[in-house]
């Protein structure tokens, strides 16, 4: 399959799917990576999201061939690659540090992979002019990396992957070194790219935004592990433990426990306050309470919500909506309510009723 | 910006009386013993003799003679090979340390600074007792294979003393670079498919090439000026030794001495000038964007063997001068065998008795010279980056300039200049022993001066700025603040001129005139021109390299307990 750019063609071998299965790895005794399990469907674009030094990054060395896993498999296209020096391995990828090489020029860098792919010079060029075309640098080819921005290095780093037509890209942090306008721009670029390019893609980050914007399904790791895998709706909606629930966007979390049985059962919220448990709904044990800010309302209770006592503690004005901090039993809980103009603000000191719909709490555990 | 709203710009354009007068004493200085010396040597090479007439036929007469063009080309072949076998040494060490895991790192780097702290000529009569014609390796060679290897016959003798003294600049400047490489750097080029030798060459070798090309220029600078050496290989056909046996023997009005020290110093700025444009854009140490230097690699059984083994020959050879000398200075006779015939300590008791002068002497020279070039140093670093006084630039750039005139050079212009100045009982100012101790202090002190700018810029201007602000006077808050935490800094300055001091011979060869005011470094050459003054000239040696050593791992010691007490250390 080939693709066109400004009457280039690039050639796409078809998509590849990543399967990682039991992958264990070990600094000492310090256990970086445990157990991991992970399939990547082929043309995914797929996060790797989690906090510094969760294993993110290590993984994604592990399947460039930086990395060496006690034991394990990791197959890419139906080979297993761990075995592999990383030079053999054709898996595309992009450094943090976009690790360009100063002495080159643009071009020199890019055509680098295809030079040691012994290419016939002609051949060469025309992939060189393809995959700089593709992200849009054809007039800088002559330009050494250092007279470059941080953005065009970020997609000559790109080009330079692309070019070998790797069987999988792996993204390593690439928007870190961005500023903030540039990072909403390249991303939107990387997608609209992969989706072009159909190439199976891993994104490292620790930017829940990010990974929610531009991938299909993303990865929560934490202390070596993965939490939770699903789409970034899902992950939201659906958090599996609290801290996937706490990771992704702003979670409200309140300690109590269960009380009564069956069809009595309710959550008592240390402190005060009681929740129905819906029938049917799994609560783990040692669970607490938990709810985004805007699944509850303030100062009023809508019919089959129920109340929660509370005292406001502050409140901040976001525009589109106030968002207040509320005393409830022993805990803070946020909650957003939307700002018309006119209204009215709460003040702080103020006792008031918390509004929350049972079908809109989860339950969960560490 | 912070740093622009701190500091008073008001009472930072005004010269106060004490810096103008610092700048003047400065200024005065690096002229008399500097400027006009050296553009004393330049314009003379450059007028007619006799008449005194601008001309450029001295340098027309220079190229049109024998000799001198053979001497030219013989000067920059030696430079050159020097560089070329330096590289050879140094290249497999500096890698075999930075990217590998290797347990004999910490033995290169501390061994590789060894040949430093013996000036070549000390070495390179051992070296003829080792790899001459009839030396320890050839005797054996020739009884075992029937051959022998003119390691030491002409050029090549020079070529072999210079590349194994000179190599540890090649070994640091280029093991810097390759630490300072990102590992990204290669593990992008493994990710696009390149492994092994070719990865070395090419994406790690040219990112190394400035820190190289550092060092090369360097290498052949030193060799190109080096008057020494060649000297007591007897190799006369070479720049500096014709520049110094014009002078010394057709007399301080032959022009040709002059043209000599001309191009010595034009090859000098040439040199420095090539690494200049070569390292211009190219800060290729990439490692402040994380992830460390190169990854180390571990070596199999094979390759340590391997390894070893051409560690083991380097630092043998690094280090056989040392051993050359060691066993000259005991030996009673080693002439056409393998080994010294008998042991004695004879020499050295002759050394401490009848020479200890040359001992004395030398402390004395180098210690003088060590002080005014931290005095000299840590004032113009203070001018530089304290004040804003007009001038300051020209004053680091006159002691800068120093690093393009060589010993001989120097000391031609110091005899040129100061021989027509006589003191009130006839005796000529340049045949003074002080003037060696200010050539000295001249040679060095654009070493110190980097010193005493890295000292300096230790200090937080906000603690000079706390002292001010609390009542001390700007001469109190340097004598209370600055001095007593640059310490550390200024020892270090005080050292390095103090120990390659006391061993340059270039400019004191020209400058003295009485055995009585000799320092080490001329007695040592004087016993090694006669065969039965080879014993005591090895004992002179090895306690120079003994005092240098000694007095570096001193300053280091007292460096580190110094930072360690006021928590600067890293």
């Amino acid at each position: 399959m080939t693709i066109t750019i400004n009457n280039t063609e690039l050639a796409v071998s078809p998509a590849k799917a990543i399967s990682i299965q039991n992958v264990n790895l070990c600094y000492g005794s310090l256990h970086v990576l445990k157990d991991i399990n992970l399939e990547i469907q082929p043309g995914e674009f797929f996060a790797f999201l989690g906090p510094s030094g969760c294993g993110k990054t290590t993984l994604l060395r592990l399947i460039a061939g930086f990395n060496n896993a006690q034991n394990g498999r990791v197959v890419v296209g139906g080979q297993d690659v761990l075995e592999m020096p990383p030079w053999k391995r054709d898996i595309g990828m992009v450094f943090q540090s976009y690790a360009l090489w100063p002495h080159m020029t643009v071009a020199r860098n890019v055509a680098f992979g295809l030079e040691e792919r012994r290419l016939p010079r002609a051949e060469l060029e025309k992939r060189v002019a393809a995959a700089l075309a593709l992200v849009g640098l054809s007039h800088l080819a002559e330009r050494r990396p250092s007279q470059l921005s941080g953005g065009q290095q970020q997609r000559v780093a790109l080009a330079r992957t692309i070019a070998i037509e790797p069987k999988v890209l792996l993204l390593d942090e690439p928007l870190s070194n961005l500023d903030a306008k540039m990072r909403v721009e390249v991303r939107r670029e990387l997608r609209e790219l992969q989706q072009r390019l159909k190439l199976t893609t891993i994104f490292v980050t620790h930017d829940q935004e990010e990974a929610n914007t531009v991938c299909d399904r993303i990865a929560v790791f934490n202390e070596g592990s993965i939490q939770q895998v699903g789409t970034p709706m899902h992950l939201y909606e659906k958090p599996a433990n609290l801290f996937v629930a706490n990771f992704l966007g702003t979670a409200n979390i309140l300690d109590g426990k269960v009380s009564g049985a069956g069809s009595t059962r309710s959550f008592e919220v240390e402190g005060g306050g009681s929740i129905p448990v819906p029938e049917g709904v799994e609560v783990p044990a040692g669970s607490k309470l938990v709810f985004r800010p805007q699944y509850a309302t303030i100062g009023t209770v809508e019919p089959g919500a129920v109340p929660l006592n509370g005292t406001i503690a502050h409140r901040e004005f976001l525009g589109a909506t106030v968002r207040y901090g509320v005393e409830v039993g022993t805990g803070t809980v946020l909650v957003d309510a939307p700002f018309h103009s006119g209204d009215a603000l709460l003040a702080p000191g103020s006792r008031t009723v918390l509004g929350i719909k049972p079908g809109s709490v989860l339950w969960l555990a560490d | 910006m912070a740093f622009a709203l701190s500091s008073n710009p008001i009472r930072r354009m005004t010269a106060r009386p004490g810096q103008v007068l610092a700048v003047t004493l400065i200024a005065l200085f690096l002229a008399i013993f500097l400027i006009i010396p050296a553009g004393t040597v330049i314009y003379i090479a450059f007028t007619e003799k006799g008449t005194g007439a601008l001309t450029a036929v001295n340098f027309i007469d220079f190229f049109n003679t024998d000799l001198f063009r053979r001497s030219f080309f013989n000067s920059v072949y030696v430079s050159a090979m020097s560089v070329v076998w330096a590289t050879v040494i140094a290249l497999p060490l500096a890698v075999l340390t930075t990217r590998f895991d290797f347990r004999g790192s910490l033995v290169i780097q501390t061994l590789g600074f060894v040949p430093l702290i013996m000036p070549p000529f000390v070495g390179a009569v051992a070296m003829q007792l080792l790899f001459g014609r009839n030396g320890t390796v050839n005797l054996l060679l020739n009884d075992w294979l029937g051959i022998r290897i003119p390691f030491m016959e002409g050029l090549n003798g020079v070529i072999f003393v210079q590349s194994l003294h000179y190599f540890p600049f090649i070994l640091i400047n280029l093991s810097t670079s390759l630490r300072n490489i990102d590992r990204s750097m290669e593990e992008a080029a493994q990710n696009l498919g390149s492994s092994g030798l070719r990865l070395f060459r090419r994406i790690v070798f040219p990112l190394a090439m400035p820190g190289y090309l550092a060092g090369a220029s360097l290498v052949f600078v030193k060799v190109f000026d080096d008057l020494a050496t060649p000297l007591l290989l007897n190799v006369k056909d070479m720049l500096a030794p014709q520049a110094y046996l014009r002078v010394t023997s057709v007399g301080l009005t032959d022009p040709m001495g002059y043209v000599i020290s001309v191009i010595l110093i034009v090859v000098s700025i040439f040199a420095m000038w090539l690494s200049a444009v070569a390292m211009r854009g190219k800060d290729y140490s990439t490692t402040q964007r994380g992830g460390g230097g190169l990854v180390r690699r571990k070596l199999g059984f094979g390759e340590s063997v391997i390894a070893y083994g051409i560690v083991g020959l380097i630092l043998l050879l690094v280090l056989s001068p040392h051993i050359g000398l060691l066993l000259l200075s005991f030996a009673t006779v080693w002439s056409f065998s393998p080994l010294p015939d008998a042991v004695t300590v004879a020499h050295y008791s002759r050394v401490f008795g009848e020479s200890s002068i040359y001992i004395k002497n030398t402390l004395i020279y180098a210690s003088l010279a060590g002080l005014i070039d931290v005095v000299v140093g840590g004032a113009i670093a203070y001018l530089v980056l304290r004040t804003k006084i007009i001038g300051r630039r020209w004053l680091d750039w006159a002691a800068t300039s120093a690093l393009a005139i060589p010993g001989v050079v120097l000391g031609i212009g110091y005899l040129r200049t100061f021989y027509g100045v006589t003191l009130p009982d006839g005796t000529p100012l340049a045949t003074l022993w002080i003037m060696v101790v200010l050539a000295l202090a001249i040679r060095r002190l654009p070493y110190a001066l980097r010193a005493c700018y890295a000292a300096l810029q230790q200090v937080s201007e906000s603690l000079e700025e706390a002292a001010e602000n609390l009542g001390a006077t700007k001469q109190r808050t340097i004598r209370r603040i600055v001095l007593p935490l640059m310490t550390g800094g200024l020892l270090a300055g005080f050292v390095t001129s103090f120990s390659t001091a006391a061993v340059e011979l270039s400019a004191t060869l020209m400058l003295i005139q009485s055995n009585s005011d000799a320092p080490l470094a001329y007695g040592l050459y004087v016993f090694m021109q006669s065969p039965a003054g080879r014993g005591p000239g090895a004992a002179l040696g090895v306690i120079a390299v003994v005092m240098v050593a000694l007095c570096t791992l001193l300053s280091h010691y007292v460096i580190e307990r110094r930072q360690k007490a006021l928590g600067m250390a890293k």
